[in-house]
């Protein structure tokens, strides 16, 4: 059965307020576009999962759709602070943000959990660090077979959305990836309804040709939507390089809240869907972000009939 | 030291920097790299002292290769022609909790005396006056690294007698309980920073200055950080940038200066 949908429908029929979303990537594979259709659709009272909250999360925070973020670093990565996120947190403006932090570790492990269906997921970190003291769920937990071993624990995390940007799937949304794999599978395993935002949608059997490359099967998969470049300013690997201007663009134009209100009017609520945005930049632009080829070697399944 | 006196002498606090620490890792197989000043100084290192360093980046990437410099942890160059990508849980269980990784680079908007780091708040955590990024990776990289360099620039501000926060745990000041803690890691064992290069003394876990960068004084080190300094009793000179580690910070490894101006 094909899942292929459109962002708007998408975001419509599975993203509901109040609801806890990840759109996770490390630095690879962030769907942007999403995040600009949940704040076109006004959704409110999110609480926003997420590795590294970057640009997205201050695009998101900054137009008012959470009330809550859960996360490990935040900040824009080679360029400095998140200013939407900073005003919320430090002053409430214009509302306070709730926030729940942990490592990376911490995080990774919290998806793990939820996506292996456990209580609870033990790690060696938090030790001699002051983390704990300020989010009471990061647990000190004695080993059932060392009284000298201890770790911490963390819960499991599992987000009512998940919306995981792909190069590839099929209609089922089998989905194939490539390059930096962040906790793109984690966090869809972990979630209740899954999103795949990918830049082609292919046949199953370009699938079935090379199975190890599957990241994410369709049994956990609610939406694909075909979408090119839903990842910019991020970038999906041999598609797309990461547009660093942007990045460092964001800077100013987050600095300000008037100029962030004006960039919204320009960018998300003057536009109807990602597609706009991609033609607003124009052809040049995205030619400027295409690597030069490097196809990986081919391996040989065997055929054994 | 003033820059103008740093250009004076044909270098820039960041390329000395660089340099030293470049240099510190020899020997090192496996290297946990960050962004920034590190991701030169591991680069450099690996065309100079250390041919076999496998650079590690905490977005899943084993041994890259970058044909340009990063300008993120996560940049697709690091992808491209790399030993291995591996899934975040893989990089932080396999990789650093199971002790692989020999050196890590930390740095942090405040160090204490002894190598513990914030990079979490300045002010109250309920009241923050500046919310800095949080941990990340650091925490854990802190405690399985082999050994942890920090890369810093000093001030008054940021080596400063109390952290607010501690963010990522280094030497407790008791080394018995240092060597009790079964950690993989050691601590810092040493921090470079714009005015000179330290390391951290056996008895008190204590950082300790070894070496003043050529032209600046023990004045100058005073004069930028919130504690009385522990000297080495020989107090060396860094030695300043070959014109061979100058021509490749400049010429291949940040040609457009974006970190090293």
């Amino acid at each position: 059965m094909s899942k292929v949908t459109t962002m708007q429908d998408a975001v419509r029929d599975l993203v509901r307020d109040g609801d806890t979303v990840a759109i996770e990537g490390f630095t690879h594979l962030i769907c942007f576009a999403a995040g600009h259709e949940i704040i076109r659709q006004r959704r409110r009272d999110l609480t926003l999962a997420r590795m590294t909250p970057d640009v997205v999360y201050d695009q998101m925070i900054g137009a008012g759709v959470a009330s809550k973020l859960i996360f490990s670093w935040m900040g824009n990565p080679g360029v400095g602070n998140l200013h939407a996120v900073r005003r919320r947190i430090e002053k409430a403006d214009p509302e306070p943000l709730e926030i729940e932090e942990y490592s990376h570790f911490g995080m990774v492990c919290r998806y793990m959990a939820g996506a292996a269906n456990l209580p609870f997921f033990p790690i060696r970190s938090y030790y001699e660090s002051d983390i704990p003291t300020v989010n009471p769920k990061i647990v000190p937990m004695t080993s059932p077979y060392d009284p000298n071993d201890e770790v911490y624990v963390v819960p499991p995390l599992k987000p009512d959305v998940a919306i995981v940007a792909a190069q590839r799937a099929d209609a089922e949304g089998d989905t194939q990836i490539w390059g930096l794999l962040g906790c793109q599978k984690e966090v869809a395993f972990a979630a209740r309804k899954v999103i795949v935002v990918v830049e082609e949608v292919v046949e199953e059997s370009t699938i079935r040709q090379d199975p190890n490359r599957t990241v994410i099967p369709g049994a956990v998969v609610d939406a694909v939507v075909e979408e090119p470049f839903s990842c910019h300013p991020s970038f999906t690997q041999g598609y797309y390089d990461r547009d660093n201007a942007f990045y460092l663009e964001w800077d100013r134009i987050a600095k300000d809240p008037a100029t962030l209100e004006a960039w919204y009017d320009e960018w998300v609520y003057g536009l109807g869907n990602h597609r706009e945005y991609v033609e607003k930049f124009g052809d040049a632009y995205w030619d400027r972000l295409r690597p030069t080829p490097a196809p990986s070697g081919e391996v040989d399944y065997g055929r054994y009939a | 030291m003033s820059t103008d006196v740093a250009r004076d002498i044909g270098y820039s606090k960041s390329e000395i920097m660089i340099a030293a620490s470049a240099r510190q890792l020899a020997g090192v197989k496996n290297c946990f790299v960050g962004v920034g000043l590190p991701n030169i100084v591991c680069n450099l290192s690996q065309r100079t002292v250390t041919p076999e360093l496998q650079l590690v980046y905490e977005s899943g990437v084993y041994g890259a290769r970058p044909e340009r410099l990063p300008l993120s942890i996560g940049d697709p160059t690091l992808a491209t022609g790399s030993t291995a990508i591996t899934s975040m849980f893989e990089l932080f269980a396999f990789y650093l909790q199971a002790g692989l990784i020999d050196v890590a680079f930390l740095g942090g908007a405040q160090i204490d005396r002894h190598g513990n780091l914030n990079t979490t708040v300045i002010g109250d955590y309920a009241n923050p006056k500046v919310r800095l990024p949080g941990s990340g990776g650091a925490c854990e990289i802190a405690i399985h690294a082999k050994q942890i360099l920090v890369i810093m620039r000093q001030a008054q501000r940021s080596f400063v007698e109390r952290l607010d926060f501690r963010t990522s745990p280094g030497h407790s000041g008791d080394p018995a309980h240092d060597a009790a803690r079964g950690w993989h890691g050691s601590g810092p064992t040493s921090v470079v920073t714009d005015l000179g290069t330290y390391a951290f003394d056996a008895a008190t876990g204590e950082m300790t200055l070894v070496t003043l960068h050529p032209g600046v004084t023990l004045d100058d080190v005073r004069a930028n950080m919130g504690w009385e300094p522990r000297v080495a009793e020989e107090l060396g000179e860094t030695p300043p940038p070959t014109p061979e580690e100058l021509r490749l910070i400049r010429e291949e490894l940040d040609p457009l200066g974006v970190y090293t101006k």
